[in-house]
């Protein structure tokens, strides 16, 4: 192997030497300083994103459209940097407000950020991972940190059940996904994507047999019905900000494998997989999005809504040929790490301010803490997908993208899943705004999650009023190597 | 100078400012608010000495690039039909937020709302490009929401969000409309550019496409104007929304749709439009009548003036469908200009008249009765006077009174519209009829017979109210005597699109 190549695995690499750090450290910190550990590794993740940052600028130094290392295994494409920094924005903000989560709640607290760190070189390497055994291990990779995660409060059994129901969810899903690539490999003679591609010959329904389990893994991942069962119970139970990450990182990254996995390794001709997921993304929209309208528990609604988003990025893969399908995913993926860790911020500061994640208990915010409840108009209409945020922006391109690719029906089957949406995120505004507050002593936010929550809201209304630098990024990143 | 830019974001930029004043200062906020709305109204006026009356296209055009990776610009410009709605809008929103004076309630956010709205609706108007439009249009929404569902009446947060959910099912129709035009002009030349898709008109001769994109489009205009059956978020949301609310919804939100009919669906789809053209005269026909009829029918004055509104906006209406019938028949293209200018006068019209319409109920429920009961009342002039005389006018102006702002609008529409279509117009006609009933029988039992004792110690209108209904009466009055300033801005629009129409 060429070691000259490591240089390429900078971003992996610094984030590994900061969590290992971190759990050095943990072992020579007092118990009541271990709040600092958070910030180191709040600070671990900007490094990381600038090595990214470098990386990309290679890239097009040497006009490459990416390169293919370590026997092939390993692809570093603009696709993969964006979506990494993508990843690392949501450890850094899901880092940021746990400063003040963790402390007082667990004596674990460095092992709780270590985890976190260890969960971002996971989806670091999912975003890269072009061979079937490296995105096996990297998913898994993910999956054991975020477990973990899910039930770090030991003594909250709501947060006991979401561990284990992520477990044992994911153990499954992930055992389907190993059996279909063992007959992708099996059906190519190799595990390296690109190898899969050009060897898969005429397999029939063997290969649509193999992409069809593949898919449970990727689903689990991405919560696509029907392997979305485990998401409103672990993201009622896990701890809030352990939520907000799951709801954005793995998702993004869970989103960059399995494009990779189809565009590059399952030519159109052997699998018609657009049209596959063009009938998932229609049933994950419209479940996610009924489901969603039953829930009174914030974080239990966000979940279903996570699901239902999960369905409107699915239709950029079945709209693979529109110019506009990757660019559109990615911008949604970046447009979403915004709102959605926003408005899982918000519910964290509710929550803590209520004692409940009941959204009836939170009735009058706007009259206790008025930037937080206009952050959440902000967050609400942009999952809604109203402008001029960032999620209408994102809307704006799958929908363009599916009409583009002649999916007419699809996008408006979106538009009505939109429009039901609306009904549930405006009945979180509806408790903020309309509803009389049973209290008014104003509400004290902590600097910490003042700043994520400020980033997020910022993010979530620059990206959307002025898109044209994002909208250059994903058009370079695009061009995925060997898609 | 670039005026359409200022006039459009210094509302915006008003409720920037209201955000750091300290919400307790209520009297502050109201003053800042209304300073950035008579700014508004000021710079907007400024619009009309650099206006070239011999030009029938869009001038003024202000452009910048904005997302040119997927070829959206931020492009603005005004022609005859656009600029008389701007005018209308900005002194509407002047007026509002003077009658909001008395709101106590949460009154930064209130302020702030209509500041917001006022640019969404100024967005609409000015805007020429497509994704540009899309977000003013949504972004009227908002606002109007939390108007309703905050100082509404009794029943807000139903009306509220039915008005959003109602209107989001329209705007996302059209977003689908708007993209499948985009996506049928020639790769390499896309672009939301209103001007230079009309020219293209790219889905001509598609067949489905077109007529899906057509009915994208009618969806979401029908929905706000309101037509039948599209319409039945209207008396729900005209009710239940606090005085000025309703005075926005019903003067310049409503305006919306119209505006999209004439300034997109006729342009773009003559040939689906003309297809569809007598079943849209016919469902305007029935808003005519029904909203006519049913309006007789309401003993609550405020839901009398929303059904008004379905009545008066179905007139609009049937004129736009005739104008639509009448592509590709040369010979009737006198008419339908004279419809078409009938159609936008209307707009003016029930704008000034309905505004002033809902003021005057407001007048009387908010600060005095609490009640609107039409039968709880009766010999009201003699003891109002001014707000008597005020509110018939009003009155007499919305059911088409010779010499008022509104017979003008109705006389071009039904003369126009009858060459084209005479058995829908005619049919229309009634809807006059029945409207001078059911005003006539209103104004009788408010303002004339026995006093009822419970008023009898109303004080009249106060200055401030004086200030709000009085430069509405006063346009009502002059341009009912002296339209032809107004028609020679309007005629410009309607000539243009007649000749486009040919």
């Amino acid at each position: 192997m060429n070691w000259q190549d490591l240089r390429w695995l900078v971003p992996e690499l610094v984030l590994t030497g900061a969590a290992v750090a971190l759990l050095l450290a943990d072992l020579m910190t007092a118990p009541d300083r271990r709040r600092q550990l958070g910030w180191f590794a709040v600070a671990a993740a900007v490094p990381a994103a600038a090595a990214c940052g470098q990386l990309l600028a290679e890239l097009q130094a040497l006009r490459s459209g990416g390169v293919r290392i370590f026997a092939d295994t390993y692809t570093v494409d603009p696709f993969a940097l964006y979506v990494k920094l993508v990843a690392l924005g949501a450890v850094a903000l899901v880092a940021l407000v746990s400063l003040d989560y963790f402390p007082g709640r667990t004596p674990h607290v460095g092992e709780a950020f270590a985890l976190l760190l260890f969960a971002g070189v996971g989806l670091l390497l999912m975003a890269s991972a072009s061979d079937l055994i490296l995105l096996l291990l990297s998913i898994e990779f993910v999956s054991l940190s975020s477990y973990l995660l899910a039930g770090f409060l030991k003594r909250d059994p709501k947060s006991n059940e979401a561990g284990v129901k992520y477990f044992l969810y994911g153990a499954a899903t992930t055992g389907v996904m190993a059996y279909g690539f063992s007959l992708l490999y099996g059906l190519a003679g190799s595990t390296s994507l690109y190898d899969v591609a050009t060897r898969l010959g005429r397999a029939g329904g063997a290969a649509y047999l193999a992409v069809g389990m593949a898919l449970a893994g990727f689903g689990f991942k991405v919560s696509m019905v029907p392997f979305h069962q485990w998401t409103p119970d672990v993201y009622e139970g896990a701890p809030t900000p352990i939520t907000a990450f799951l709801s954005v990182g793995p998702k993004a990254a869970g989103f960059a494998a399995l494009v990779r996995t189809l565009s590059v390794g399952i030519p159109l001709e052997q699998v018609q997989w657009p049209l596959l997921l063009a009938g998932l993304s229609a049933l994950t929209m419209t479940v996610g999005n009924l489901l969603a309208l039953l829930q009174r528990n914030l974080k239990r609604m966000l979940a279903y809504s996570s699901i239902a988003h999960a369905g409107y990025v699915l239709m950029a893969l079945a709209a693979w040929k529109s110019a506009w399908a990757l660019p559109g995913l990615l911008y949604y993926l970046l447009a979403y790490l915004f709102m959605n860790l926003g408005a899982f911020f918000v519910a964290l500061v509710a929550s803590e301010a209520t004692g409940s994640d009941e959204i009836p208990d939170h009735a009058g915010l706007s009259q206790r803490a008025p930037w937080v409840a206009a952050a959440m108009v902000v967050f609400m209409l942009s999952l809604t997908g109203i402008p001029p945020t960032a999620g209408f922006f994102g809307k704006f391109y799958l929908f363009a993208a599916a009409v583009d690719a002649g999916l007419l029906w699809l996008a408006a089957l979106a538009v009505a899943n939109s429009v039901v949406s609306l009904y549930y995120y405006v009945g979180v505004l509806r408790a903020l705004y309309l509803m009389p507050p049973p209290e008014r002593t104003p509400l004290s936010v902590s600097p910490a999650l003042r700043v994520g929550l400020g980033v997020a809201l910022v993010g979530t209304v620059a990206v959307g009023l002025y898109p044209q630098p994002v909208v250059g990024f994903v058009e370079l990143a695009r061009r995925l190597l060997g898609g | 100078m670039p005026i359409l830019t200022i006039t459009l974001f210094l509302p915006l930029l008003g409720a920037l400012v209201l955000l750091f004043l300290p919400r307790e200062d209520a009297d502050r906020i109201r003053r800042v608010s209304l300073g950035f709305a008579l700014a508004t109204f000021v710079a907007s006026l400024l619009i009309l000495p650099r206006f070239e009356l011999g030009r029938r296209e869009m001038q003024r055009i202000e452009q910048a690039a904005w997302i040119p990776a997927v070829g959206i610009q931020y492009k603005v410009g005004v022609d005859g039909l656009s600029l008389v709605l701007v005018l209308l809008t900005t002194l509407l929103t002047v007026l509002s937020v003077l009658y909001s004076f008395r709101e106590g309630h949460r009154v930064k956010e209130y302020n702030l709302l209509f500041l917001l709205l006022e640019t969404g609706m100024l967005g609409v108007f000015f805007a020429l490009d497509f994704f540009l439009f899309y977000v003013f249009w949504e972004l009227t929404l908002v606002p109007m929401y939390f108007l309703i569902g905050i100082w509404g009446g009794p029943r807000r947060e139903y009306a509220a969000i039915k008005f959003f959910l109602y209107t989001l099912v329209g705007s996302l129709a059209m977003l689908l409309g708007i993209l499948l035009l985009y996506f049928h002009l020639p790769p390499g030349q896309r672009t939301f550019d209103v001007p230079e898709i009309v020219r293209q008109r790219p889905l001509s001769g598609t067949g489905l496409l077109a007529q899906l994109a057509f009915w994208g489009f009618f969806l979401s205009f029908a929905i706000k104007v309101p037509m039948w059956p599209f319409h039945t978020w209207l008396p729900d949301a005209h009710v239940e929304a606090p005085t000025a609310g309703s005075v926005i919804l019903a003067a310049i939100l409503l305006k919306l749709g119209t505006y999209g009919f004439v300034r997109f669906s006729l342009p773009l789809f003559p040939e689906v439009f003309h297809q569809h053209a007598l079943l849209i005269a016919a469902l305007a026909v029935v808003g005519v009548l029904y909203g006519a009829l049913v309006a007789m029918a309401q003993t609550d004055l405020k839901k009398l003036v929303a059904y008004s509104s379905v009545n008066h906006m179905g007139y609009v209406m049937l004129a736009v469908a005739a104008a639509a019938h009448a592509y590709g028949r040369p010979e009737l293209a006198d008419a339908a200009a004279t419809a078409l200018n009938g159609a936008t006068m209307e707009m003016l019209a029930h704008g000034v008249i309905t505004g002033a319409l809902f003021l005057v109920v407001g007048v009387l429920y908010d600060d005095r009765t609490h009640t609107r009961g039409v039968d709880d009342f009766g010999g009201l002039w003699a003891v109002l006077p001014k707000y008597g005389a005020v509110s018939i006018t009003a009155m007499f102006a919305s059911l088409g009174l010779p010499g008022l702002m509104g017979f003008v609008a109705e006389f071009l529409i039904f003369v126009g519209s009858f060459s084209i279509i005479p058995v829908f117009t005619a049919l229309a006609a009634l809807g006059v009829v029945i409207t001078a009933a059911f005003f006539l029988w209103t104004i009788q039992r408010i303002f004339l017979g026995p006093t009822n004792p419970r008023w009898a110690n109303l004080p009249d209108l106060d200055r401030r109210e004086a200030w709000v209904l009085v430069p509405l009466v006063v346009l009502m009055v002059v341009f009912g005597v002296y339209p032809k300033p107004l028609l020679d801005v309007i005629n410009l629009t309607s000539s243009q699109l007649v000749a486009m129409l040919r």
